[in-house]
């Protein structure tokens, strides 16, 4: 057995996965996260509130989601088997609900009265809004002003169910200001406010937190491929813009042996041009939004902006893990143009009947460009993170 | 070396003058660089006992609107921390000079190579408000080598036994944060004050200054007593912008911090 794989336990008491992770933050915010890693580590076995949260999961939002194979695009690309997990059939429309649901139970638990989030497609901010409506928390949700006109139907949707979206008008407009200005929020009131983070990023103990709720994903794909093919796939892939989705599904797949997981980033107009949004496969080590991991900067270290078709992707860091599995190669990076990712999401629609959102159409392209040189033996699993809905307007701009 | 003196020795200096630090924040850069040199020259000038100089940063998060904006002015006008460390010598700064940067452009500029160009160039001091005490081991570490100041930061949300453990590793000062919140000027100082800058002053013998929030000759007249320093920082930045009167805002702000007896 490879021995980086061998008995995965990461992150560190002190939040490293190797040399990233840990907590860069303003001082004022640290009492704050050693209490949320304090009652994280004391709830995340704890029996009533795994029952709690599994009863949330399978009861509400939806799970387990459906591991479907997708014969006719099988079929049309002619090579590999492809499944596709159903993430996109999860209440709210993508996987976000897996660690709303978790967070936001845990700062109720934790007495917090107000939960604060960033979103940029605008799934994440619409995941928090419903589990506080579930839970009866007070909601607002910081959103970048590009973003809030790009995916308006979502805004709309956060407002629906009684959360205050704050739109964010600085710098880049989108998801990294939406962000900043969450953690602007967070500190003034952090004595009452939860910051629910959508991704896989910012201080320990999110990354290692977010991750332990979405391997959810990956648990269930392990069970249902075994029961469907009797073997495990040969490739797993998913987009990663901060990673939470990919990591959910790679995460219980880490210690196995012979399968290759694939991160696919937003290459946006070519890796090439500045405009695209693959930290993982073109970015520099640093430090933004509370961890040390790779990011897309310029050589005095000011981060740089970042482009994708897809909002939700369109961020210029990812989570530290990914940084590690990138480093210690049990995770390739790779990065799928915008161009490439409306073609999956056109093939896609129209092969399955299944419109996927702009950001797990990267995935889906990934799949579609390496099934045809694959035998008819081997199985792809692609992470179909969310669903295309909120894309439609972007998708219509596009074609006509 | 160029630095005449620490930002220790000015806080001991000003013990026996009976007076509390003037501390002035200026974004470096802005509105230009040009004239944010001019502007440090004057803050010098005009008063100051220390001069804190921000370092912009494309993602500010400790900051409020008044100073995110400055950063991003500077920035768009082409800043950057090695245009700042290269133009400091020219202006024979006879105070000490502290640098405010967050930590990704130190990182990027290196480690060694930030501590040894501002040693070289006259700044002996450095507050990194993205690196808790928890990740700043290296740096408190070669801090010392290069002979500069790492000051870090308490907040009235940093409970009693961390309180301690940030005031051992603080060199120059405490900076002591007034509010729950990010930088900014505002009309009234928490209740709880009094009774955290005691708690903090009761346990360091290192100095100890506050800042976010002061704007006011009033302010600092009710804090000499309890304090060490008070740092101004958005003021300053506003009057720049509305272009006031720097030296004679500056002057009473310093004739502010003389105690009477």
């Amino acid at each position: 057995m490879d021995k980086n794989k061998a008995k995965y336990n990461l992150p560190d008491e002190k939040g490293y996965f190797g040399r990233f992770g840990g907590r860069f933050v303003p001082e004022v915010l640290m009492n704050a996260i050693y209490e949320l890693e304090k009652a994280y580590l004391s709830l995340k076995d704890d029996k009533n509130f795994k029952e709690e949260l599994n009863f949330l999961l399978k009861e509400y939002a939806g799970r387990p989601s459906l591991l479907y194979f997708a014969e006719r695009l099988t079929d049309k690309i002619g090579g590999a088997k492809i499944y596709l997990k159903r993430e996109d059939m999860m209440h709210t429309g993508a996987h976000k609900i897996n660690n709303t649901l978790g967070q936001v139970l845990l700062a109720k638990k934790m007495g917090k009265q107000r939960i604060i989030a960033e979103t940029g497609a605008g799934q994440h901010g619409v995941a928090t809004a419903t589990a506080c409506a579930l839970l009866d928390l007070e909601c607002h949700v910081y959103m970048g002003t590009e973003d809030t006109k790009r995916q308006k139907m979502n805004l709309f949707r956060m407002e629906l169910l009684g959360t205050e979206v704050i739109p964010v008008d600085s710098g880049s407009k989108t998801l990294k200001d939406a962000i900043n200005a969450a953690i602007r929020d967070w500190v003034t009131n952090v004595e009452t406010t939860h910051y629910c983070i959508g991704s896989v990023v910012g201080p320990h103990p999110y990354p290692m937190m977010i991750r332990d709720f979405q391997s959810v994903i990956g648990k269930e794909t392990k069970k249902q491929i075994l029961e469907k093919e009797y073997r495990l796939p040969d490739v797993i892939t998913a987009c990663v813009g901060g990673g939470s989705n990919a990591i959910g599904i790679f995460y219980p797949f880490i210690e196995e042996n012979n399968i290759k997981m694939v991160g696919v980033e937003a290459g946006g107009l070519g890796l090439d041009t500045k405009k695209h949004a693959a930290s993982l496969c073109t970015g520099g080590i640093g430090t933004l939004h509370g961890a040390m991991s790779y990011l897309l900067q310029d050589k005095d270290g000011q981060i740089t902006e970042t482009h994708s078709i897809a909002p939700g992707l369109d961020y210029p860091g990812v989570g530290p893990e990914h940084s590690y599995l990138k480093d210690k190669g049990i995770v390739e990076f790779t990065a799928i143009s915008d161009e490439e990712a409306l073609n999956a999401f056109n093939i896609l629609s129209q092969t399955e009947g299944i419109i996927p959102a702009l950001e797990s159409s990267h995935a889906v392209a990934y799949a579609i460009k390496i099934a045809k040189d694959m035998s008819r033996e081997s199985i792809i699993i692609v992470n179909l993170s969310g669903r295309g809905d909120k894309d439609l307007e972007i998708v219509e701009g596009v074609l006509c | 070396m160029l630095n005449p003196i620490s930002v220790s020795e000015k806080f001991q200096e000003l013990k026996e003058k009976n007076e509390t630090a003037l501390i002035l924040y200026t974004t470096g850069g802005f509105p230009n660089l040009a004239e944010s040199l001019k502007i440090i020259k004057t803050l010098e000038e005009s008063g100051a006992d220390i001069i804190e100089i921000g370092i912009p940063f494309s993602d500010p998060i400790a900051d409020g609107p008044t100073i995110q904006e400055s950063s991003h002015v500077s920035l768009m006008k082409g800043t950057t921390l090695k245009r700042i460390i290269g133009n400091l010598k020219k202006l024979e700064i006879k105070i000490p000079v502290v640098f405010m940067s967050y930590l990704n452009p130190l990182l990027a500029y290196g480690k060694e190579e930030v501590l040894l160009d501002m040693n070289k160039n006259g700044v002996s001091g450095l507050i990194i408000p993205d690196l808790p005490i928890e990740e700043a081991s290296e740096w408190i570490e070669l801090s010392k080598d290069y002979n500069i100041e790492l000051i870090f930061l308490i907040t009235p949300a940093t409970p009693p036994k961390r309180r301690k453990k940030i005031i051992q590793e603080s060199r120059g000062f405490v900076y002591c944060v007034s509010v729950l919140g990010t930088t900014g000027i505002r009309n009234k100082m928490p209740a709880y004050l009094n009774k955290f800058l005691k708690d903090i002053k009761k346990n360091s013998e290192t100095p100890i200054a506050l800042g976010f929030g002061i704007g006011t000759q009033k302010q600092i007249e009710s804090l000499r007593d309890k304090v060490d320093g008070v740092i101004i920082g958005s003021r300053i930045i506003e009057a720049i912008k509305n272009e006031e009167n720097l030296k004679e805002l500056i002057a009473n702000f310093k004739e502010a911090t003389k105690r009477q007896k």
